[in-house]
C-alpha cells in the first residue's frame, strides 16, 4: 500500500462528501417539480412531451398506479429492446455487418439494459451494431437510471407526505429526471471524455499500422456518449467487451476518476436529497455516513488484499501486490477503488478483472453486492434499498427505546415490517437458489473456468451481480448459454422488480398516514448510534444470509492460498 | 385478591407450586394447533420430528449417539418454549384462582318492582337490568350501580385495601363490584353485567390469559422472525447443492441443526411470554388492562394529562392563612377554628390546629362539656359546642345557610368578598362561624406532592409532556402549575375542554393517556388511547377507560407508561440478542460442516472446538439452554431506566447486542469442555 494509493482514496471520499450536497439540492429541485434554470432552455421541451403524449404532470398517482404505469413503461422497453436487437441484421447504423444475437442472450441482454443491471453475456464490439448500442441500449441506460430515481421520489414522498393517498406522477417524474438531471450532465461529461480521448464516431473501426508493422484493427463507435451515462446511471454495459479497462473507454487516471465520482454522485445526492424531503437534512448525512463507513473498510479490505499479493507467487519470486487482470496505468489502488466502487454501486462497470484479484480482495466486491448494494447504490435503488434496510433498523431500535418504532416521524407497523421483509428476502433467496440449481446441473457446472471453491466463487458472483443488478462479471465464467443467458435473465428480473413492487406498496403506507411529532422519548435517527445500527443491521443481515456460500468460495480460496494452493 | 398476587410475586419463579403445573401445560401446549401460533418454534418442532423420523429410517455415517442427543435438544429447544409461556400464565392462574374464591356462591336478593319485597337467587341467574337489594353484611352479587342509598363497602376482595370506601347514588361513586361486602347500611343496585361478563370474570380471563390477542408490535415482530426464517431456511437448503459442487455431502442432521440455531428460536420461544408477563406486572400493580394493545400503548404515551387534586397536589389542603371579618381579629377567628378542628381527624382539621399554635400560639384542650359536631354530607358543616357556645366550620355557602339571620348583612358580603379572594389566589376557604356571627375565613391551600417535580422531570426526559387538568381559574392553576413542574395546564376545565384537548393532541399524532373517575370523564376515557380509570369511579368511566385502576391512585399512570416501555424493550432486547447469537454460531458450525470438503476451513474453529460433533452439539445445547435462562428475564422485563431514547438504545445495544455477540463464544466453548470431558460425543 502506498500514500498515493491512501491519497487518492482520500481525495475520491472527500469530492464525493463535497458533491453530495449541490447534487442533492439539484435533485430536490426535481423531486419537488420547482424550476431550475434549464426550464429556460428545456421546458418547452418537457410541456412538449407532455402535450405530445396527452400526459397531465400534475396528475398524481396511487402507489398501485405508479407501479402499474412503470411495469407496463419497463416492459414496452424490454419488448423494444429484444426486437431490436433480433432485427440488428436488417438495420442500418451496423458497419461491420452484424446478425442479430441468439434469442437468449437478446433475452438476457434485454431484461439486463431494463433492469439497469448491464449483464454483458457478449463482447459489444464485436456483436452489436452501433444502432444496438445506441437505441437498443443506451436509450436503456437513460431509462433505467430515470426510473430508478424516480422511484426513490416516490418513496421519499412517502415519507415525507402526511394522510396522502398519492406519490406523484411516474411520467412526470421520469421526463423531469432524464431532461433535467441525465442528458445535461451526460452531455458535460461526454464531452470531457472526447476531450481526454475517448472516440464518439459512426465509424467502425480504424486500421493501424503498430510500431512492429503488424496491422491492427481498433474497433471504434460512440463511445463517450455511451461511457458518460454508463457510469452517471449505474447501467455499466461497456462498449467493449473490457469495459472501462478498455484505453478507448478510459484513457487516464483522471478519466478514470471522473469515472468513479459519476458512479456514486447520484446516489449520494439522493440521500441529501431524502433528508431535505423529510425536513431534515441530518437524516440524509447520517444514512450517507453509514454507507461511507461500509465503504471505506470494504475499500480498505480490498486495497490491502490486492496491495499484499500472493504469497504463492511470493515464495516463487515475484514479489509485489497482485497485478494480474489490472492495467498498469491504474495500479493496485486505483483498481482497488474502482472495483469496490462500482459494486458499492449497482453500476457492474469495471477497470480491472475481479475474477483476478486474490480471494478477499474479490470477497470485497461480492460482498458488497449481497448487501443489496445499498452503499450509496444505485442510482435511486440504492437509497430505496437502504431505507428498507432502515425500516428493520428502525423497528429492533423503536422495540428497545420501549416505543412503537417510527422513523422520520412515520411509525413504523407490522405492514411496513411484512413488506421490507418481502422485499429484503427476494436477493438471498433468488441469489442462493439460482446458484444452487447452478451448482448441480451440468449445464451450470459447464460455465466456470477454474474448478475448486474459485470455480464456485465464479457462479456465485454472476448470479450475485444479475440479481442484485450490478452487472459486472467476474470473468472465468462462459455465460453466453441458454442455461445462463436464461436464468441470470430471469434472476435481473426479479431483483429489480420484485424489490421495487413491495417497496412501493410501503411508500404508499406511509404515506397515508399521519405525522408523529419527535419527542425526547423517540429515538434520534440522526446520530452516530444509529448511523451505527444501521450499519450493524446491513452487515449482519447481509452477512449471516451469504456467510455459508462465502465460506465455500473466497473464504475457503483464501485459506488454501495461505497454505500454497490456488485455483 | 392483592394480596394473594403480592404474596405469588414474591414466590420464586421456579417454586414448585408454579413448576409442576406449568410442567403438564408446558406439554399440552405442545400440541400442534397450539404450537402453529408461532411459526418458529412450529418449524422448530417440524424439523425435530423430521430427524426423529429420519434417526429410525435412515443412514447417514453419524453416530446414533450424536443423533439421539441432538434430536433431545432440539425437543427440549420447544419444550422450553412452552415451558415459558406456561410459566408467565401459571402466576396468572394462582391469581385467578383466588379471584374466583372471591366470586363463589354470590346470591342475591332480587327485588320485585319497586316494592321491597325481594326473592333469594343464585347470582349466576342474574340479568341485565336486574334490581337488588344488599345489606349490611351481604356480599355483592353482580356488578352494579347503585341506585338509591349510601353505604360503606369493604372491597378488600378486589383491591387488597381493608379501609372501606363509599359507594352512593348519583356522583361519581356510584359502581358497585360484584364479590364486594356492605359493611353499614343497604343500597339498592342495578346489575350492569350480565353472568360471566362481570367486572371479576374480565379479571380472571385476563390474568389467566384466555382472552390473549396478539398486540400489534408483538404481530410486527412475529413477521420479522417469519422473515428470518425464511431467509435462513433457503440460505441452509442451498447448501446441499453447493456442498454436492465441492464434490460432498452434508447430512441432513448438521444442516436440521444449523437451521435451528439460526432462526430466532430465543425470542421466539420467549415471545408470549413476555406479554403475558407485561400484563402480569400491571395486575401485580392493581391495574386491570383490558387488552395488551393498551399496554403497548402505554408505552408509546406522548402527553399526559394528569387531574389536579390528588394527583399533582395532595388532596388534601393546607390552612396557611387566618382571614377575620366583621371587626373580629384574626387571632379570635384561629381560636375558634383551633376549638373547631380539635376533634376534627382530617389532614386539613390538622393543619388548623397546627396554624393556630405556628401563628399565636395557641393551644387549647377539648373542654370537658363539648360536643363535637361531625361532618355529614347533609349539613356539610363540622365544629364543637360547649357551655353556651358552638362554633360551626365549613363552606361558605353552607356555612350561611346554617345561619340564615347573618347571611344577608354586610359582614356576610365581606366574607364572601375574601372567599373570592382566597379562592382567586388558588385556595379553598373555610368559613368560621361562632354562635351566629361570622368571624371569618380560613385559607387552605394546594400543597403539591413531595417528589411530584421529580417525576414530572423523569416524564420529560422519556419525551413525554404533562398537561395539568384542574377546574381552578387560570391564575391559581398557572402557579400550581409553575410549582409543580407540569408542562402545561387546562384551568376551568369542563369535560367538553378535556375532551377537545384529547382530540387535538391526537390530530396532531400524538398519543394521549389520562385517568379519570366520574361519568363526565367517560367520554375523555373512551377518546384517550390509554384511559385510566379509577376503580372508585362510576360503571360508565369503567367501561369507558381501557385500564381500571384498582388503588384509584392517578399517580400510577406514570408507572403504567413504564410498564408498558418495559415491554416493547425486552421483546426489542431479546430479538437483537437471538439475532446477535447466530455470529458465534456460525462459527461453531460452518468449521464443523465443511471441514470435510475443504480442510483450510478449519481455521475458522476459533473457538477450538474438540470436535465437529461436539461444536454442532454444543451450538444446539447453547440454544436450547439460553431460553431457560433468559425466562426470568423474559418475566421481569429489562431493567426500564427513564433517561433519552438516545441514551436507552446505547445501553441496549451494548447489553443485548454486544452481549448477544459474545456471550455465545463463551457459552458454547463452556458447553464444550463439558460435553468432551464427560464423552458425550
Amino acid at each position: 500500500m502506498t500514500i498515493q494509493g491512501w491519497l487518492l482514496i482520500a481525495i475520491f471520499t472527500s469530492l464525493l462528501l463535497l458533491l453530495a450536497k449541490p447534487m442533492g439540492l439539484w435533485l430536490f429541485a426535481l423531486y419537488e417539480g420547482r424550476r431550475t434554470p434549464l426550464h429556460r432552455i428545456l421546458g418547452p421541451v418537457e410541456a412538449g412531451f407532455y402535450r405530445l403524449s396527452g400526459i397531465d404532470p400534475a396528475e398524481e398517482q396511487g402507489w398501485r398506479r405508479y407501479a402499474v404505469h412503470m411495469l407496463i413503461f419497463n416492459s414496452m422497453l424490454l419488448l423494444f429492446t429484444y426486437a431490436v436487437l433480433r432485427l440488428q441484421g436488417g438495420l442500418p447504423l451496423n458497419p461491420l455487418g452484424y446478425d442479430g444475437p441468439s434469442a437468449d442472450l437478446a433475452f438476457n441482454t434485454a431484461i439486463s439494459f431494463a433492469a439497469n443491471t448491464n449483464w454483458q453475456s457478449y463482447g459489444g464490439e464485436s456483436t452489436l451494431s452501433n444502432l444496438s448500442q445506441m437505441l437498443g441500449l443506451t436509450i436503456q441506460n437513460f431509462l433505467s437510471a430515470a426510473t430508478g430515481i424516480s422511484l426513490a421520489f416516490a418513496l421519499f414522498r412517502g415519507f415525507a407526505r402526511r394522510e396522502a393517498k398519492t406519490l406523484g406522477n411516474y411520467w412526470a417524474d421520469m421526463t423531469r429526471v432524464t431532461l433535467y438531471l441525465l442528458l445535461p450532465m451526460c452531455v458535460v461529461i461526454a464531452i470531457f471524455y472526447v476531450a481526454s480521448g475517448v472516440p464518439q464516431t459512426l465509424a467502425a473501426s480504424v486500421d493501424v499500422t503498430t510500431l512492429e508493422g503488424a496491422k491492427q484493427i481498433l474497433a471504434l463507435g460512440p463511445v463517450a456518449s455511451q461511457e458518460a451515462i454508463k457510469l452517471l446511471g449505474t447501467n455499466g454495459g461497456g462498449f467493449f467487451n473490457v469495459n472501462s479497462a478498455h484505453p478507448f473507454e478510459n484513457p487516464t487516471a483522471l478519466t478514470n476518476l471522473v469515472q468513479m465520482l459519476s458512479i456514486l454522485v447520484v446516489g449520494a445526492g439522493l440521500t441529501w436529497t431524502f433528508g431535505k424531503a423529510v425536513g431534515n437534512t441530518r437524516q440524509g448525512w447520517a444514512i450517507l455516513a453509514a454507507m461511507i463507513t461500509i465503504f471505506l473498510v470494504g475499500v480498505t479490505i480490498t486495497y490491502w488484499q490486492e496491495a499484499a499479493g500472493n504469497p504463492v507467487l511470493h515464495h516463487l519470486g515475484a514479489m509485489g501486490g497482485n497485478m494480474e487482470g489490472k492495467e498498469t496505468r491504474f495500479g493496485i489502488a486505483q483498481s482497488a477503488l474502482y472495483a469496490v466502487v462500482t459494486t458499492a454501486a449497482s453500476c457492474g462497470a469495471v477497470n480491472a478483472m475481479h475474477d483476478s484479484f486474490t480471494a478477499l480482495g474479490g470477497l470485497i466486491p461480492l460482498f458488497n453486492m449481497q448487501l443489496g448494494e445499498v452503499v450509496i447504490g444505485g442510482v435511486g435503488a440504492g437509497i430505496y434499498g437502504f431505507l428498507l434496510f432502515a425500516i428493520l433498523a428502525i423497528f429492533v431500535a423503536g422495540l428497545m427505546v420501549g416505543r412503537t418504532p417510527e422513523y422520520v416521524g412515520k411509525k413504523i407497523e407490522a405492514r411496513e415490517v411484512k413488506l421490507a421483509v418481502l422485499a429484503i428476502a427476494v436477493l438471498p433467496l433468488t441469489i442462493l437458489s439460482f446458484t444452487a440449481i447452478a451448482s448441480v446441473t451440468e449445464a451450470g457446472l459447464a460455465g466456470p473456468l477454474n474448478h475448486g471453491p474459485h470455480g464456485f466463487s465464479e457462479i456465485l458472483y454472476a448470479f450475485t451481480s444479475a440479481v442484485a443488478n450490478n452487472g459486472s462479471a467476474f470473468a472465468g465464467l462462459s455465460a453466453n448459454t441458454p442455461f445462463y443467458n436464461g436464468l441470470l435473465g430471469i434472476g435481473m428480473w426479479i431483483g429489480r422488480f420484485f424489490v421495487i413492487i413491495p417497496m412501493l406498496a410501503i411508500a404508499g403506507g406511509l404515506a397515508a398516514k399521519k405525522y408523529t411529532p419527535e419527542t425526547a422519548g423517540s429515538f434520534p435517527t440522526t446520530g452516530p448510534i444509529w448511523t451505527a445500527l444501521l450499519i450493524g443491521i446491513i452487515l449482519i443481515v447481509g452477512g449471516l444470509t451469504f456467510l455459508p456460500s462465502l465460506a465455500l468460495g473466497p473464504i475457503a480460496d483464501h485459506f488454501a492460498m495461505v497454505h500454497g494452493q490456488l485455483f | 385478591m392483592a394480596k394473594t398476587a403480592q404474596a405469588s410475586a414474591n414466590t420464586s419463579l421456579f417454586s414448585a407450586d408454579l413448576m409442576i403445573p406449568a410442567l403438564g401445560g408446558a406439554f399440552r401446549k405442545l400440541h400442534p394447533r397450539a404450537l402453529i401460533r408461532n411459526p418458529v418454534m412450529f418449524t422448530t418442532a417440524v424439523i425435530a420430528a423430521l430427524l426423529t423420523i429420519l434417526l429410525v429410517i435412515g443412514q447417514d455415517g453419524l453416530s446414533t449417539g450424536f443423533k439421539l442427543q441432538l434430536i433431545l435438544w432440539l425437543w427440549l429447544t420447544v419444550f422450553f418454549g412452552t415451558m415459558a409461556e406456561a410459566l408467565a400464565e401459571g402466576r396468572g392462574k394462582a391469581q385467578a384462582a383466588s379471584l374466583r374464591a372471591a366470586k363463589a356462591e354470590l346470591t342475591a336478593k332480587r327485588l320485585q318492582g319497586d316494592s321491597l319485597i325481594w326473592e333469594n337467587m343464585p347470582a349466576s341467574a342474574l340479568k341485565l337490568g336486574d334490581m337488588l337489594l344488599v345489606q349490611t353484611g351481604d356480599l355483592i352479587p353482580a356488578d352494579g350501580e347503585v341506585v338509591a342509598g349510601v353505604a360503606t363497602v369493604n372491597e378488600a376482595a378486589i383491591t387488597g385495601e381493608s379501609a372501606p370506601v363509599i359507594r352512593e347514588a348519583g356522583g361519581d361513586r356510584s359502581a358497585v363490584t360484584a364479590g364486594t361486602r356492605v359493611i353499614s347500611d343497604e343500597i339498592r343496585i342495578r346489575v350492569t353485567a350480565g353472568p360471566g361478563q362481570g367486572f371479576i370474570d374480565r379479571m380472571i380471563a385476563l390474568v389467566e390469559g384466555a382472552e390473549r390477542q396478539k398486540t400489534p408490535n408483538e404481530i410486527a415482530l412475529t413477521l420479522l422472525l417469519v422473515g428470518l426464517t425464511i431467509i435462513f431456511l433457503i440460505a441452509v437448503g442451498s447448501i446441499p447443492a453447493f456442498a454436492s459442487y465441492a464434490g460432498g455431502s452434508i447430512p441432513v442432521t448438521i444442516l436440521a441443526a444449523l437451521l435451528i440455531t439460526l432462526i430466532p428460536t430465543t425470542i421466539a420461544a420467549l415471545l408470549s411470554a413476555i406479554g403475558i408477563a407485561g400484563m402480569d406486572r400491571l395486575v401485580r400493580f392493581n391495574v386491570l388492562a383490558k387488552s395488551g394493545r393498551a399496554v403497548e400503548a402505554a408505552g408509546d404515551i406522548d402527553v399526559l394529562l394528569l387531574d389536579k387534586t390528588g394527583t399533582i397536589t395532595i388532596g388534601d389542603r393546607q390552612a396557611t392563612e387566618f382571614r377575620a371579618v366583621g371587626g373580629h381579629s384574626a387571632e379570635q377567628l384561629a381560636h375558634a377554628a383551633l376549638l373547631a378542628s380539635l376533634a376534627d381527624e382530617t389532614p386539613e382539621g390538622r393543619s388548623i390546629v397546627l396554624l393556630a399554635r405556628e401563628i399565636f400560639g395557641q393551644t387549647a384542650e377539648v373542654p370537658a362539656d363539648a360536643q363535637i359536631i361531625g361532618f355529614t354530607a347533609q349539613t356539610r358543616i363540622s365544629g364543637i359546642s360547649y357551655g353556651r357556645h358552638t362554633i360551626q366550620k365549613g363552606a361558605v355557602d353552607s356555612i350561611l345557610r346554617a345561619n340564615p339571620a347573618v347571611a344577608e348583612t354586610a359582614t356576610a358580603t365581606e366574607l364572601r368578598r375574601i372567599t373570592d379572594e382566597i379562592a382567586r389566589a388558588g385556595g379553598t376557604p373555610l368559613a368560621v362561624a361562632k354562635d351566629g356571627q361570622l368571624l371569618g375565613a380560613i385559607f387552605l391551600k394546594d400543597i403539591v406532592k413531595a417528589g411530584i417535580r421529580e417525576r414530572f422531570g423523569e416524564l420529560r426526559a422519556m419525551g413525554i409532556r404533562t398537561v395539568m387538568i384542574t377546574g381552578d381559574n387560570p391564575l391559581t392553576a398557572a402557579a400550581i402549575a409553575a410549582e409543580a413542574g407540569v408542562d402545561d395546564f387546562l384551568a376551568q376545565a369542563t369535560p367538553e375542554d378535556k375532551l377537545d384537548l384529547i382530540r387535538k393532541e391526537q390530530a396532531g399524532g400524538r398519543l394521549v393517556a389520562m385517568c379519570g373517575d366520574g361519568t363526565n370523564d367517560a367520554p375523555a376515557l373512551a377518546q384517550a388511547d390509554v384511559g385510566v380509570a379509577m376503580n372508585t369511579g362510576t360503571q360508565a368511566a369503567r367501561e369507558a377507560g381501557n385500564m381500571v385502576d384498582l388503588d384509584s391512585d392517578p399517580t400510577k399512570l406514570i408507572e403504567i407508561v413504564g410498564i408498558g416501555k418495559q415491554l416493547l424493550m425486552t421483546r426489542g432486547a431479546l430479538t437483537t440478542f437471538s439475532v446477535a447469537n447466530d455470529v458465534a454460531k456460525y462459527f461453531a458450525i460452518i468449521p464443523a460442516m465443511f471441514v470435510t470438503l475443504y480442510p483450510q476451513l478449519g481455521v475458522l474453529n476459533i473457538m477450538g472446538l474438540a470436535s465437529p460433533e461436539s461444536a454442532i452439539l454444543s451450538a444446539i445445547i447453547f440454544n436450547a439452554l439460553i431460553i431457560l435462562l433468559l425466562v426470568p428475564l423474559a418475566l421481569r422485563g429489562v431493567t426500564y431506566r427513564a433517561m433519552g431514547a438516545g441514551q436507552l438504545l446505547g445501553r441496549n445495544i451494548l447489553i443485548y447486542g454486544l452481549g448477544g455477540l459474545i456471550a455465545p463464544f463463551i457459552g458454547i466453548k463452556l458447553i464444550d469442555l463439558a460435553i468432551t470431558s464427560i464423552a458425550l460425543v
